[in-house]
């Protein structure tokens, strides 16, 4: 069990049950679906971008307790971040859950994201944790409508 | 039958356990603890027997079939047409030619929509099927009817499971081309009533598929009796290897039928310009087939006919009645699906944790479930979720299994319960 305690830290379990910035946002500026056809993962991902600076950010949909937490978390901790350090983010948070970094190294950056450390001891749960970050990702470099991790 | 029939009058007894040991992955340990296997509905694993018969045809006499003038070719091919036969006995099928091998109920759907559909089916005709088909008999379908210009029309499932038959007597009409539905639904676990399904499309002409994937493997089947026209089911259901499964259907529709795939062994004679089609089954057999799958397959039949299929059937009733009343006590449970008629698939949802946590939390414990759309994307969004975790029962499982499994469900709410 402690394993699975690793992986579903409370701060994951608590985004899970109240998630933050959950809502629609009328004036975004980018709206994404976001979705994982094989275990059907669904979110959109409201933007919204001033001079490079995102003002506001938002979800809604439903997934599992990793995908919803860590949509939820990256909308708390994106919100007032520019484009650039919102993709250094992205970079980072990508390397910690598939492993390629060790996130002692890098706590300060990561804050609370350092939560999803666990994530890279199961590989099945990758997808889950970066879905909201990959759209995200997708919303800041390229004009397309929808991400999906498939 | 003249046992069962005994057997039934006394008290029923089955002991998965005398089976249990012909099962290698059985003993395995999946995170350090004991492997309890509850996704069979997906595949089931497989006895020692099917695993040396496959084994002992690469060892000793692997060929090619119906090609060799070599006693090694002359053995395989015995063993493959006798693998045919063994099937054909096993559905009571009036002749193994009429038992086509193919790579799984998948391709032995989309071999009817090709072969026989194409043919027969244009445009303005019209197609039957049930909302709660999985993709296997859908796509095959969508993609036919978009070629040809025909049309889908679906029999509604309600609230529990089952299809909506007045429904489906009224679907049924002069622009009828086929009725294609599922023997036994893979998410509610629901058994269609197939016999009524087909005299209600016989009386209009209308030739009936059954896709019997979740069927053949629990229950006693016989085509002659259900009187279907197509029947589809895979091999890695039942015991056997995956890359093989069967078509079976009646004989004056295979001989009307166009050919699947072109290749070897489907041919008579071949010119430059033309060819003819060699007899049936092989007219649906191209290229080199799956000869090991064939042997394990029909091993995989010789070990359930020991087993005994009526006496599994119980068993797996007893399993399923015995996993329904445990499960529906724990507070918060959502049981999709309450067809009187039903095999070992229980689909659920419990409380407001979803599917992959859950499986991923059973995983921890060694215990093997499916979570997800199980392939039915339509049901799901017909009963608007996203996702269902599914556990599916074979004849070695256990009670005591279902009780570890359920104990870990009520630990998996307060592990979720933040």
């Amino acid at each position: 069990m402690e394993d699975l305690r690793d992986l579903y830290q409370e701060v994951i379990l608590d985004h899970n049950k109240n998630p933050r910035n959950f809502h629609k946002m009328d004036r975004a500026t980018k709206v994404l679906d976001s979705q994982n056809p094989l275990c059907g993962d669904h979110y959109t991902l409201f933007l919204l971008l001033e001079d490079d600076v995102i003002k506001d950010i938002s979800f809604e949909g439903s997934g599992c307790a990793i995908s919803k937490a860590s949509a939820s978390l990256m909308s708390s901790i994106l919100k007032g971040k520019s484009r650039k350090e919102a993709e250094e983010l992205f970079q980072l948070f990508h390397q910690v859950v598939t492993g390629e970094i060790d996130p002692v190294e890098h706590l300060e950056e990561l804050g609370k994201l350092a939560a999803f450390a666990g994530v890279s001891e199961f590989p099945a749960r990758v997808k889950c944790a970066i879905l909201a970050w990959h759209t995200m990702h997708e919303a800041l470099n390229e004009e397309t409508d929808s991400f999906s991790t498939e | 039958m003249e046992m069962t029939a005994r057997r039934t009058e006394e008290k029923f007894q089955f002991n998965p356990h005398q089976y249990r040991g012909d099962f290698p992955i059985l003993g395995e340990k999946v995170h350090g603890k004991q492997l309890i296997y509850l996704d069979n509905a997906a595949t089931t694993q497989k006895p020692i027997q099917v695993i040396d018969a496959i084994s002992d045809y690469y060892r000793h006499y692997n060929a090619n079939v119906h090609r060799a003038i070599h006693k090694l070719g002359e053995t395989a091919t015995e063993a493959f047409e006798n693998s045919r036969k063994t099937i054909a006995r096993f559905i009571s099928a009036p002749s193994e030619k009429q038992v086509i091998f193919t790579r799984g109920t998948t391709e032995a759907i989309n071999l009817v929509a090709s072969g026989w559909g194409r043919k027969f089916i244009g445009a303005g005709d019209e197609i039957i099927l049930s909302e709660m088909e999985h993709h296997s008999n859908l796509i095959p379908w969508q993609l036919l009817a978009k070629e040809v210009g025909a049309k889908l029309k679906f029999i509604p499932f309600k609230e529990d499971g089952t299809i909506d038959f007045p429904v489906y007597e009224t679907l049924l009409s002069s622009h009828t081309k086929l009725v294609t539905i599922t023997h036994m639904s893979n998410v509610f676990g629901t058994i269609n009533p197939v016999i009524r399904i087909v005299q209600m499309a016989h009386d209009r002409g209308i030739p009936v598929l059954f896709d019997a994937a979740q069927s053949v493997p629990h229950l006693p089947v016989n085509v002659e009796h259900l009187n279907c026209d197509f029947f589809a089911f895979s091999g890695h259901k039942m015991l056997g290897p995956t890359g093989i499964g069967i078509l079976y259907a009646k004989s004056q529709i295979l001989e009307n039928m166009n050919p699947y795939q072109g290749g070897g062994e489907m041919i008579s004679s071949v010119w430059f310009e033309e060819a003819t089609w060699n007899e049936i089954p092989h007219k649906f057999e191209a290229g080199t087939p799956n000869i090991a799958g064939a042997i394990g397959m029909a091993k995989a039949v010789e070990y359930l006919e020991n087993v005994g299929m009526v006496n599994l059937t119980l068993y797996e009733q007893e399993l399923t009645t015995h996993g329904l009343e445990k499960m529906a006590e724990i507070p918060g449970m959502k049981i999709y699906g309450a067809a009187p008629e039903r095999g070992g698939i229980i689909s659920f949802n419990l409380g407001d944790i979803h599917p992959h946590d859950l499986s991923h939390f059973l995983d921890q414990q060694g215990i093997a479930v499916r979570a997800g759309h199980h392939c039915a994307q339509p049901v799901m969004r017909k009963l608007n979720i996203a996702a269902t975790t599914r556990v599916s029962f074979y004849f070695y499982n256990t009670k005591e299994e279902i009780d570890s499994f359920v104990d870990q469900l009520k630990k998996a709410k307060e592990f979720f319960a933040y």
